[in-house]
């Protein structure tokens, strides 16, 4: 029996277990919504693409299964593509379908018109255009698999008015056929034992593991391995998660945990990269946040990295002994390695070093100066993270608040931080948490957010509200845009040209006019209560911190210098 | 004078024909900030099948990370970095080159002496067909550019791994 193009698009769909799409509908679209109805998946109806995008990444890296997002041609097409380079950069599986005008008048500028496979090719994947129904099926099938598997990472499929609209016979291909796609999942055993040998010699070594760590899901290993050789553990902010930061039920921090390296980075952990003899890289990419000035950059270590991604290695730091495959199957090997053959008198070798990092942390912890007069940003992240629950989700925007997050909230378990750490996307995270709270509607989710960052994406209040998605937004307001602020004050003479935020709306009713819970506190002592609140309410929720206007996100590594050169306070 | 570690690198590259993959891999060299001296693309003897040949120039990690980036691209099935085996490179040029009474027969022994052939014949000009590796199409040019050349299209490099033997 022969298919609609639409009709062959859900029977796809249905095949990859798709249960949501985040959309938004146009003319090059309307056969695809037409058949929606007819059909079990939902539906969320987003009021700009780019939230569709970005729902559609908060709900891959929430859930780890691959997000879609369907957009018309254009407008709804181009909207995207800062939701695509997102997920590009950190690495998430998403499929963005777009429309696209008829095939005979591609190339005419026709109405609605633009080469979004063009446009989207650096920071996609891989991007197909389908010109025939008959390719439609294994296209999907191929986007689906090249999204998920290898380094994960958008696909985005544009679909011709007319190629939806033909017919054809459904079959959906069981396997996939791509010559040139073959990620190298299993880590060569000759690398492997390279790495052990420096391993086991290594007196001061450090794991740095990174967003492949929740990737591979293999937390559980890196934890079990840390231990192993009892090596400290730093995470970047897309690995936070991956190892937890404090043991006993969170009554201390872990022994082995260091917190994140780099430009905002812990005292201990940026000593502890510096000073290493081996530092084992997991799924990391040595982003230049992380390694600040990189000529001086690990300046005694042998650096083994693991990445599933041969790019990434040696990109931008040069590596010793460079393994290219998936971070479990490594992790696997080295586990087994060192049971196999334990590192002997461990405990002995490895006090000097441990004590060295305690005393780092001890030396400079992270740290404010708490005020009983106005409200501290950092304390209001101490106090989510001490009411939110260990099952909580946070997503974040871009700025202050995203460090002192990273910072403050002690993060335990995987896939609880949803953050744009690559582009460093503001507007992220509001509809990122509505896209994490549609793969875990009974968990609490939560979005850090900056006065600025929520004004980038807030017409999505409106989607939650009418789909009843009950995120929770907190707003840590300055009334600035902290961190261009900070740079201002520390590097630019304080000259806070555009960097001010004056003038916002009263978000309160702002929540209000959306049909949303708005609530503030605007001092130290009405923080717990509003978050308790706002927590306990099963409806979307703004909150509104208004915080200290002022305030530094400490320590910071000045750009371009070492990042033992950190300004503490 | 700023000192590089800068060097040409040859690099072939089989992709699957289909629409846009030259525009992924010209996009990939001059997104990422690298050099593309020439290129050539043609079908190959197997059917859905093109063979690129890139000529590019950077350091060893900047080469490295070519053909990296060119091997995570999905529609490119090989890459050969011929900077660490031996390979045969030609090029071909049409050189069109003024040839008046006195130079003419100057242009013909050129011609000779490099195994060029002379392709379009006109009362002023010459068209010449040069096939050779890169050394010999720079003689040829220098020489011929004394006499005085009109016109010149260049064709790029095409290269291929010598066999072993």
């Amino acid at each position: 029996m022969k298919l609609k193009g639409a009709q062959i698009f859900f029977e796809c769909l249905k095949k990859e277990g798709v249960e949501v799409v985040f959309g938004f509908p146009g003319g090059a679209v309307l056969d695809i919504y037409h058949e929606m109805a007819e059909h079990d998946i939902r539906h969320i109806l987003v009021r700009h693409e780019q939230g569709a995008a970005h729902m559609a990444d908060g709900y891959a890296r929430a859930s780890g299964r691959v997000g879609v997002c369907l957009v018309t041609s254009g407008p709804g097409a181009t909207n995207t593509v800062t939701g695509i380079a997102t997920a590009y950069m950190d690495s998430v599986p998403m499929v963005i379908f777009t429309g696209q005008v008829p095939t005979p008048l591609i190339g005419d500028d026709a109405f609605q018109e633009v080469d979004i496979v063009g446009i989207t090719r650096p920071c996609t994947k891989h991007s197909y255009l389908v010109r025939d129904v008959n390719d439609l099926a294994r296209v999907i099938k191929e986007a689906f698999y090249l999204a998920r598997t290898g380094r994960p990472g958008p696909v985005l499929v544009d679909l011709p008015k007319d190629v939806i609209q033909a017919e054809a016979d459904f079959k959906y291909p069981k396997k996939v056929d791509l010559p040139g796609y073959r990620p190298t999942v299993e880590a060569h055993a000759g690398q492997i034992k390279k790495a052990c040998q420096l391993i086991a010699k290594a007196k001061s070594p450090v794991i740095f593991a990174g967003g492949g760590i929740i990737t591979s899901e293999s937390s559980e290993e890196l934890t079990r391995f840390a231990r192993l050789i009892q090596a400290p553990v730093t995470c970047s902010l897309l690995g936070l998660g991956g190892y937890p930061a404090t043991a006993e039920g969170g009554k201390r921090p872990d022994p082995l945990w260091l917190g994140m390296p780099g430009m905002h980075g812990t005292y201990q952990a940026n000593m502890a990269l510096s000073h290493a003899d081996a530092i084992l890289a997991v799924g990391a990419r040595f982003d230049d946040r992380v390694t600040g000035k990189i000529s001086t950059f690990a300046p005694k270590a042998w650096i083994i990295h693991v990445d599933i991604d041969p790019t990434s290695i040696s990109k931008n730091v040069e590596v010793d002994v460079p393994i290219v495959g998936d971070c479990k199957n490594a992790l696997q090997q080295f586990i087994e390695v060192f049971e196999k053959e334990p590192i002997p008198r461990l405990t002995e070798i490895r006090a000097p070093w441990l004590g060295q990092i305690s005393e780092w942390a001890n030396d400079h912890p992270l740290t404010y100066t708490p005020s009983q007069e106005m409200i501290k940003p950092q304390y209001v992240i101490e106090k989510i993270h001490e009411l939110a629950g260990e099952r909580a989700i946070i997503t974040t925007e871009v700025g202050q608040h995203q460090m002192w997050t990273a910072q403050f909230y002690k993060f335990d378990r995987p896939r609880t931080l949803l953050t744009s750490g690559g582009l460093g996307t503001m507007g992220y995270g509001f509809p990122a948490a509505i896209g994490a709270q549609v793969a875990f509607p009974d968990r609490l989710v939560i979005d850090v957010a900056g006065d600025g960052s929520i004004q980038m994406n807030i017409q999505e209040l409106c989607t939650a509200v009418c789909n009843k998605i009950p995120v929770k937004v907190v707003i840590i307001n300055n009334t600035y845009l902290g961190l261009p602020r900070q740079w201002q004050e520390l590097f630019y003479e304080k000259n806070y040209m555009g960097s001010c935020m004056e003038g916002s709306p009263d978000f309160v009713k702002l929540a209000e006019a959306y049909g949303a819970v708005g609530l503030r506190a605007e001092r130290p002592e009405q923080v717990e209560e509003v978050l308790r609140k706002g927590f306990s309410i099963d409806a979307p929720v703004f909150m509104d911190f208004m915080v200290a206007a002022e305030e530094n996100v400490y320590p910071i590594v000045p750009p371009g210098k070492s990042i033992t050169d950190m300004l503490l306070t | 004078m700023i000192v590089t570690n800068d060097k040409r690198y040859t690099i072939g590259v089989l992709v699957q024909n289909v629409p846009g993959v030259l525009a992924r891999i010209v996009g990939l060299f001059s997104g990422r900030g690298y050099n593309i001296e020439t290129v050539t693309a043609a079908e190959t003897n197997e059917e859905g099948f093109t063979r690129i040949t890139l000529v590019t120039t950077g350091d060893e990690r900047v080469l490295a990370q070519i053909v990296k980036q060119l091997n995570k691209l999905v529609n490119v099935i090989k890459v050969f970095d011929f900077s660490e085996t031996e390979f045969i490179d030609r090029e071909m040029a049409l050189i069109k080159v003024r040839a008046e009474e006195q130079t003419r027969a100057e242009v013909l022994r050129i011609v000779d002496i490099f195994r060029a052939k002379v392709v379009d014949v006109s009362p002023h000009f010459y068209t010449l067909e040069v096939t050779g590796n890169e050394g010999k199409l720079s003689a040829i040019i220098e020489l011929l550019d004394q006499i005085g050349i009109a016109e010149m299209a260049r064709t790029g490099k095409a290269a291929l791994a010598r066999s072993k033997k």
